[in-house]
């Protein structure tokens, strides 16, 4: 089937493409954005998170059928021209990031808790990234990112 | 394969129809999963999402009209106060990547034992709305589940919405696992106090081979509970009550548990929601 969607807000048509096959897989082997990672394709690890219709899912989860004409962010479309996005900002300055394999996925619902939460408790951080595997369990370091993140958006009165 | 994606509820149920065999998907939290690892290969994807009244509830005076397609994410966001021990489970399911597209809908159209909605629907008599093109039937909930993954539903229907009598006393969900999150349940309970019929309701899930009531356990709490006077759940009830939602288990030896542990931790949980669920019952009546 052809698929039209927008992705990172430029409209989008890919051909051939299997209905049910997922939206990482048409992301990722036929769009050329490997950023949505690929790790457990069952929605247990948050690895795939991406924003779809502005809703935080596992891209594993959405058939490639379901998006037809809708509207896709992913964590490439995250960084400004010259400027990283400020939560992307704050995993490299709390050195959040070990093998880097789980960080896109975490930094896409970090933006998304941040969204709707300017000033989350860690409870609040914990509940919001539980499904966000980080196997070199770098834990303590993540949140040190979502907090400093939090302030500097704050700060910036992005909220 | 073959992908339909319906925008009404005619259309779906006309496709559904003429192709029986074809496997609705939704929220895909479950459906996905069957198609990413090759367990399932339908011949027809019949896609759900598209049609915006499967994702809407109403308020139908005494009870919530719950469309089947209402992500978990929302009920415990907008029916919190109508239907809290739904919304305790559904805060319990997976992940919010998981809350934000799955729903009830969905898991009663899997029917896993395990489904965190299947306890409180129990416990508050829910009826499941399923739809064909010969018309609807409403499926009392008690009669829903007929084995691990099996349901009464034919195969030219679809799951519409679930109508759940609101709150009339306090209720709870309880579930037992590994984390607070991304968690089947090793074993769960949900109960609903009926403060109105002074009455209970339970679910037990994950404890058999289909989510199961626990009746002996709901009448001992409906002589035992003091409606006159609201006084606690006294401990020597709580064992009681644990112990008869314990024998109305059947549980089995698995990867997440032995039947054994199952029982011992239904007998916890449940005597624990049975005193939660009163006290915030005698809450309700003081408000």
């Amino acid at each position: 089937m052809r698929l039209t969607c927008t992705v990172n807000g430029k409209v989008e048509t890919i051909d051939d493409v299997w209905p049910g096959e997922s939206l990482l897989y048409v992301l990722r082997e036929r769009m050329g954005l490997p950023g949505a990672k690929n790790a457990c394709e069952q929605g247990e690890c948050g690895s795939c998170s991406v924003h779809l219709d502005g809703i935080l899912v596992c891209a594993c989860l959405v058939a490639a059928g379901q998006v037809e004409g809708a509207e896709i962010k992913t964590v490439e479309g995250l960084a400004g021209a010259t400027d990283l996005h400020p939560v992307q900002q704050a995993y490299l300055d709390a050195g959040a990031v070990q093998c880097g394999f789980c960080t896109p996925g975490l930094i896409v619902a970090t933006v998304d808790l941040l969204e709707k939460n300017a000033d989350p408790s860690d409870s609040e951080i914990r509940e919001a990234l539980a499904g966000n595997l980080c196997r070199c369990t770098g834990y303590s370091k993540i949140l040190d990112a979502v907090r400093l993140a939090a302030v500097r958006l704050e700060g910036a009165g992005k909220h | 394969m073959e992908f339909f994606r319906p925008a009404t509820l005619i259309d779906a149920l006309a496709l559904k129809s003429t192709h029986p065999t074809a496997l609705c998907i939704n929220g895909g939290t479950d459906v996905m999963v069957e198609l990413n690892f090759d367990r399932k290969r339908p011949e027809t994807l019949l896609d759900l999402s598209a049609i915006s009244e499967l994702s809407e509830w109403s308020d139908q005076g005494d009870s919530i009209l719950l469309g089947a397609g209402v992500p978990y994410t929302r009920i415990y966001q907008e029916l919190a106060k109508e239907l809290p021990g739904l919304a305790m489970a559904s805060r319990t399911v997976g992940s919010l990547q998981i809350r934000n597209k799955g729903g009830v809908g969905g898991n009663l159209g899997s029917a896993s034992p395990a489904g965190d909605a299947h306890p409180p629907l129990l416990a508050s008599g829910a009826a499941v709305n399923v739809a064909s093109v010969n018309g609807t039937r409403a499926i009392d909930i008690n009669e829903f589940f007929l084995g691990p993954k099996k349901n009464t539903m034919n195969p030219d229907e679809i799951i519409t919405s679930v109508l759940i009598p609101k709150a009339r006393g306090g209720q709870q969900y309880s579930k037992i696992g590994t984390r607070n999150a991304m968690v089947i349940a090793v074993c769960s309970f949900g109960i609903a106090i009926d403060a109105k019929n002074k009455s209970v309701g339970t679910g037990i899930g994950s404890a058999g081979p289909t989510p199961l009531r626990a009746h002996e356990a709901e009448s001992y709490a409906a002589t035992h509970l003091d409606w006159a006077n609201g006084s606690a759940v006294t401990p020597e009830m709580m064992k009681e009550f644990g112990a008869l939602v314990a024998a109305a288990s059947r549980p089995i030896d698995d990867v997440r548990g032995t039947a054994a542990y199952r029982r011992h931790s239904l007998a916890v949980i449940s005597g624990r929601c049975l005193k939660w669920a009163w006290t915030s019952t005698q809450d309700m009546r003081s408000k």
